[in-house]
């Protein structure tokens, strides 16, 4: 909208209505202002969907863990996929934490306007503040995962005659980047989805077979050693590449150290979350009569 | 205090009408993939065989419409203009689709004006509905936080305000029970509750009242006039007249999305209560105020006739009259039951009455097929008090669904000549004035056996003389 507030001496903000053209601001402070309702989204998606679901938390490990096993089973003993010399469970594990995270908030973060229409019918707030905290809320299962992660690496450095031992390095300090990362990259195309889905409700369908793709052409059950040279730069363009490689990197300490392609693929994501944001604020005076 | 709160200018808002379906505010309205490329496909052939579409809308209206774009739109509001001053607390009547939740909206930064502006002093605070965002699975406490925060209060404010919210709402016991097992008062008191302790200085208010039981709705009218009195500016919208009358000075009429009137509150009721004349006893839908989601019900018309048949405005409260509910089905309907609220000019329930009310009925229409109907009831003679009358019509399946609801179809004036009490020139409280079948008589055994009683009672007396 384009409202322009004006804060004069006594706190008396005046806001200006009127209809908006083209492209708005961004206005980041007032999502800022608004961090609260953010705090308490998350927290009504967590507390729900703890308490809707028998198994609760359980589910934030179950599904990780299965994707693992049939990966490790199918990909790593019948292909023989190999997992540069780390145990394949640890190995597929390794990567379908981040995209766990990243498909969970890409896909509610898609589908929160829609989700939360009537929030949006009736109450004035930063619109924005809905797909951010659907992205956030992720953030639990995430942590959750990753303590299951460590008890995995300890299992198998304890293992007799595995002879494998993964201990962190100095790299490890290096993962919330790589988390951020793939929280930007969901968040951006979450938006560009959300507020495209508030107008075709198709988004709905593309979601599923979006991540769907997604997973193939990110080295999770199999290591990127496996594309070819000539490819690899192309691949590298995907964003959860970079995050999937670095998170290997800097915990297990295989494949080689992010290069210059991650730059790349930072530049890419912080380009479509920027993209994304401004869609969003554009498509945002249209939200309440549309969805 | 004659600083500004709000101050409207030439504000309007289009809706777009899709296929041929009436788009209010609140309608769901979105479009798939296909039709957006089915639309980008066919609009170049429009520009070119586009000639003939409009000549055809030409012959219907006899306008030429400005461009394409005017045939799937309609002004919900148009050329708002008002100024409200800090402290004041207006009123906004006027009926269904009239552009009354277009105009909170707006103001309540909701959607956005179409073409005009608007400047607000101060911190909105927009009560369109109570209990936004609420779940069902969570606690009445962390509802109250969670709702709270939608509405724009910091969680400090919830946590000071939270003891106050609680009795407010008469549900500490169950504060920790998920709200899902609630009943639907103490629900709608919880969601009442949080959104009546917002503090902001600028209020608006829609039809909230309009829920929940009579004791809770004088609860929140109280604390709506508690509001009103601490200077605070409040925008309020309401159909109870009543309400209207006791909130607030001053009142804006809007019709068919322009505002007609503005008015001290009085003044402005009884020119709203009089529009209802300008329909004289009958009350026909168009297509554009039908809401999308009635489908598969269609309302035509309401009336009100006397017992010759004749729509009338004005009834003789001694003679009997029929009320004619004519309303057409696009699809069978199972468990359809079309009826009427009664509601006197200050918006206080007098009945609700269905068409399948007897369980036969009920039966033998448990299906309704496509078609054209007409449901009739009659109202007999001595029923109706003098004064302005409201017809509200509801069509619904009960507990699944409500196809159409109008609480202010149709006004219609009662004239008590010749009615019980009319030969004492005065006015006679109450909703409605039955003939009552008085009997006066004069018992003679009744009487003897009463002197006798009173004669006994002093009987003691004279026996304790005669003992002493």
């Amino acid at each position: 909208m384009a409202q322009t507030s004006v804060s004069t001496n006594q706190q008396d903000e005046i806001i200006f209505l009127s209809p908006s053209r083209g492209w708005n601001s961004l206005k980041l402070m007032e999502i800022w202002r608004f961090r609260e309702l953010v705090f308490f989204l998350i927290w009504r998606d967590i507390k729900v969907r703890y308490k809707q679901t028998a198994l609760g938390a359980a589910w934030a490990i179950i599904q990780p863990f299965f994707t693992m096993v049939v990966f490790t089973i199918f990909f790593g003993r019948l292909a023989g996929v190999p997992s540069d010399g780390v145990p394949y469970p640890i190995f597929s594990f390794t990567g379908l934490l981040p995209w766990g995270l990243f498909t969970k908030a890409l896909s509610d973060a898609g589908r929160s306007m829609v989700a939360n229409r009537s929030m949006i019918t009736k109450v004035y707030f930063p619109r924005l503040v809905i797909p951010l905290a659907s992205v956030l809320s992720g953030l639990v299962d995430f942590g959750i995962g990753f303590v299951v992660l460590i008890g995995m690496i300890l299992y198998y450095n304890n293992l007799p005659g595995s002879g494998t031992q993964i201990s962190p390095t100095i790299a490890v300090l290096t993962l919330p980047f790589f988390i951020l990362l793939a929280l930007i990259t969901a968040l951006g195309v979450g938006l560009w989805l959300s507020a495209l889905n508030v107008i075709y409700r198709d988004i709905n369908y593309i979601i599923p077979f979006l991540t769907q793709f997604w997973l193939f052409v990110t080295p999770i059950a199999y290591p990127s050693s496996l594309v070819p040279e000539q490819w690899r730069w192309l691949y590298a363009l995907n964003p959860m590449t970079g995050v999937v490689e670095g998170f290997r990197w800097a915990l297990l300490g295989v494949e080689t150290a992010p290069g210059p392609m991650l730059a790349v693929s930072t530049t890419i994501s912080i380009l479509v979350l920027i993209s994304g944001l401004f869609y969003f604020r554009r498509m945002e005076r249209t939200f309440a009569d549309m969805v | 205090m004659s600083e500004i709160a709000i101050k409207a200018d030439r504000i309007g808002k289009i809706y777009r009408i899709g296929s041929g379906l009436g788009v209010t505010s609140d309608s769901i309205y979105y479009r798939t993939l296909r039709e957006t490329i089915a639309e980008k496909i066919s609009s170049p052939l429009r520009a070119i065989s586009g000639k003939g579409r409009s000549l055809e809308l030409v012959s219907e209206s006899g306008e030429q419409p400005e461009s394409i774009e005017q045939e799937h739109t309609i002004w919900a509001l148009k050329d708002i203009t008002f100024e409200l001053k800090k402290g004041q607390v207006l009123g906004v009547i006027g009926r269904n689709g009239a552009g009354k939740s277009t105009l909170l909206k707006i103001l309540s930064r909701v959607t956005e004006p179409t073409v005009g502006t608007a400047e607000i002093h101060g911190r909105v605070g927009s009560l369109l509905e109570v209990g936004t965002g609420f779940h069902p699975e969570l606690t009445g406490r962390e509802n109250i936080y969670l709702n709270g925060a939608i509405l724009g209060m910091k969680r400090a404010e919830i946590g000071a305000k939270f003891d106050e919210i609680v009795n407010f709402a008469e549900v500490e016991k169950f504060i920790d029970t998920p709200v899902k097992r609630y009943s639907s008062g103490m629900y709608l008191r919880l969601a009442f509750a949080v959104a009546a302790h917002l503090e902001p200085e600028i209020l608006v208010v829609d039809e909230v009242l309009a829920v929940g039981d009579a004791e809770f709705q004088r609860k929140c009218l109280g604390k709506m006039s508690n509001v009103a009195e601490q200077g605070r500016t409040v925008l309020f919208v309401s159909h109870n007249m009543s309400a209207i009358m006791r909130l607030t000075e001053e009142t804006i009429v809007l019709e068919k999305g322009k505002l007609v009137l503005r008015a001290p509150t009085s003044q402005a009721v009884d020119h709203y209560m009089a529009s209802g004349l300008a329909q004289v006893g009958e009350r026909i839908w168009q297509s554009g105020e039908i809401p999308v989601q009635a489908a598969p019900f269609k309302p035509v018309k309401l009336c009100v006739k006397d017992i010759d048949g004749k729509i009338q405005d004005t009834i003789r409260s001694t003679k009997s009259c029929l009320i004619e509910i004519h309303y057409q089905l696009e699809a069978p309907i199972t468990g359809l039951r079309v009826g009427i609220y009664l509601l006197t000019a200050r918006g206080e329930h007098v009945f609700t009455s269905f068409d399948t009310d007897e369980e036969e009925d009920f039966e033998k229409h448990r299906v309704r097929q496509p078609g054209y109907y007409i449901s009739r009831c009659v109202i007999p003679a001595d029923f109706f008090n003098e004064g302005r009358y409201i017809i509200g019509l509801n069509a619904s399946s009960y507990r699944i669904k409500r196809y159409f609801q109008d609480e202010y179809a149709l006004t219609f004036m009662v004239d008590a000549a010749g009615a019980p009490g009319t030969h004492w020139p005065e006015t006679r409280f109450g909703m409605i004035r039955p003939r009552l079948d008085w009997k006066i008589e004069l018992d003679d055994d009744l009487n003897i056996q009463y002197t006798n009683v009173s004669s006994r009672i002093k009987k003691p007396d004279s026996v304790g003389e005669t003992r002493a």
